[in-house]
């Protein structure tokens, strides 16, 4: 049992990677299948307002991009992509440790965000000239995304230095 | 499963900045004839683009509202609740036209949960089973006492009072708050307008509790004991409920509470204008939407009849938007 703890760096590095893509890849196709229910709704009804509430719409989806990217760089510090390296237990479950704010952030951030996107497509469609001020407030969701995606990011690159 | 109405709302969202506001109606009011009030119709979009007369532009506009909400709601038994009214009123119209062997041409409404000519059939039949549970034993029962007693206020007052339970039923199990005041002010306005109505033709105690049906808001066997004791001892029992409001209405003309009754619902609507989610939003639309086509109906009738511009904006409620 002990053994396979020492060997099981790699694991939960990989763990770790899957965690940050699955969670707030979730959030995201969940928060961009909302707002794209409410996109539609506006589009049956007035099709030359696509260009905004798509924008609306895209809004959710970068969270599962700032998982991917979380992935790709903890992937890349153990070696999975590239160059084989020797990854410690403690490392491991240290990359683990680094995905959880993106993977829950990214998750509940999208799909409150899409709530907001809704009721911004919401305004859009009465008033479209209001356009700016209405995607201010679900881009301010997105705050909270990219500070768990910056300690995150920061975390992983402190390990990589250990 | 709950059922989503994201799709409904957003649609519904853009459909509010069609609704009539003030203004519209200003201009409505201030048009010379019928034929001027329905140029401007057509150019807010009502009718179908043809020339229809004044009665089909509302039966159109009506059926394009139910389309549109046949088109968006998936699961259309939670807005029953604004049809089943209509189910009861056919109800009514099929049991007198078969006592009195006449056909129901033009009486029966059609936004409705059971449709009016199996209604009509299954009555005729006296195959009451084939009748959707809610309304099959008020039809039995209807068409009974018409039979053995030839009273239509007594038919009419059974069919009246089983509408407001169902309706009132159908609130109670709704989860949305618009949901339940509708169905309460339903129940609670037919309930003082029976209250009235039976103090100024002086019907005995058994008859008006018999008209009457339960709601929170109101203590009905009170209302009922002050629609036996006069129309001040209704007032007076009103003034002590959260419909004390009402009271100056009541003062002025039961077409006055109508519109009290309307204007408070609509009051009461207005936030669901910034509701992204659930059934209130697409509720609210539908019954500002009935209030839109209750003012044009108004209004039309009012420039046929050649009532001035006065009469006519005393009775014109609250618009939604």
């Amino acid at each position: 049992m002990s053994e396979f703890f020492q060997n099981s760096g790699l694991f939960f590095a990989l763990l770790g990677a899957a965690v940050a893509t699955l969670m707030a890849g979730i959030g995201s196709a969940i928060g961009v299948g909302k707002a794209g229910v409410a996109a539609s709704g506006v589009l049956a009804e007035e099709p030359s307002l696509f260009g905004k509430v798509l924008i609306f719409q895209l809004l959710p989806a970068t969270q599962g991009i700032y998982g991917l990217l979380v992935g790709i760089l903890i992937l890349s510090n153990v070696g999975l992509i590239g160059g084989v390296k020797e990854v410690t237990a403690l490392q491991g479950l240290l990359y683990f440790a680094a995905s959880l704010p993106i993977a829950f952030c990214g998750l509940y951030s999208a799909i409150y965000q899409s709530k907001c996107a809704v009721a911004g497509i919401g305004t859009v469609a009465k008033k479209p000239d209001q356009f700016g001020k209405a995607i201010l407030m679900p881009a301010m969701v997105e705050t909270y995304a990219i500070l768990a995606l910056l300690i995150s990011m920061l975390a992983i690159i402190g390990i990589a230095g250990m | 499963m709950q059922q989503d109405f994201t799709y409904a709302v957003a649609r519904v969202r853009f459909r509010e900045t069609k609704l009539l506001n003030g203004a519209d109606l200003d201009s409505l009011l201030s048009a010379k004839d019928t034929d001027a009030v329905m140029r401007i119709l057509r150019d807010k979009g009502w009718g179908d683009n043809t020339d229809t007369a004044p009665d089909q532009i509302i039966s159109i506009e009506e059926k394009k509202l139910w389309d549109f909400v046949d088109e968006t709601v998936t699961d259309r038994s939670v807005l029953d609740f604004l049809r089943v009214p209509d189910d009861f009123h056919n109800i009514k119209a099929a049991v007198k036209c078969i006592t009195r062997d006449i056909e129901p041409d033009g009486l029966f409404l059609y936004n409705t949960v059971c449709d009016p000519d199996k209604l009509y059939d299954c009555i005729k039949k006296r195959e009451y089973g084939d009748l959707p549970d809610f309304i099959a034993d008020t039809a039995r029962e209807a068409m009974t006492v018409l039979l053995q007693t030839s009273d239509g206020q007594l038919c009419d007052i059974i069919v009246d009072k089983a509408c407001m339970e169902y309706v009132y039923k159908l609130g109670k199990l709704s989860d949305s708050d618009i949901v339940r005041l509708y169905c309460e002010l339903f129940v609670a306005s037919a309930d003082i307008k029976t209250a009235v109505r039976c103090a100024k033709t002086g019907k005995k105690p058994e008859f008006i509790r018999r008209a009457m049906a339960q709601c929170d808001s109101l203590d009905v066997d009170r209302l009922a004991s002050a629609a036996y004791e006069g129309y001040d001892a209704i007032i007076s029992y009103l003034s002590t409920t959260r419909y004390r409001t009402a009271v100056e209405a009541l003062n002025t003309s039961m077409s006055a509470f109508e519109k009290w009754c309307d204007d408070y619902m609509t009051a009461a609507m207005k936030p669901q204008k910034w509701e992204p989610f659930g059934i209130g939003a697409i509720v609210a639309y539908i019954i500002a939407r009935q209030n839109e086509i209750k003012a044009v109906r108004m209004i039309l009738s009012a420039k046929i009849s050649g009532l001035s511009e006065q009469t006519i904006k005393e009775r014109l409620r609250d618009m939604y938007v």
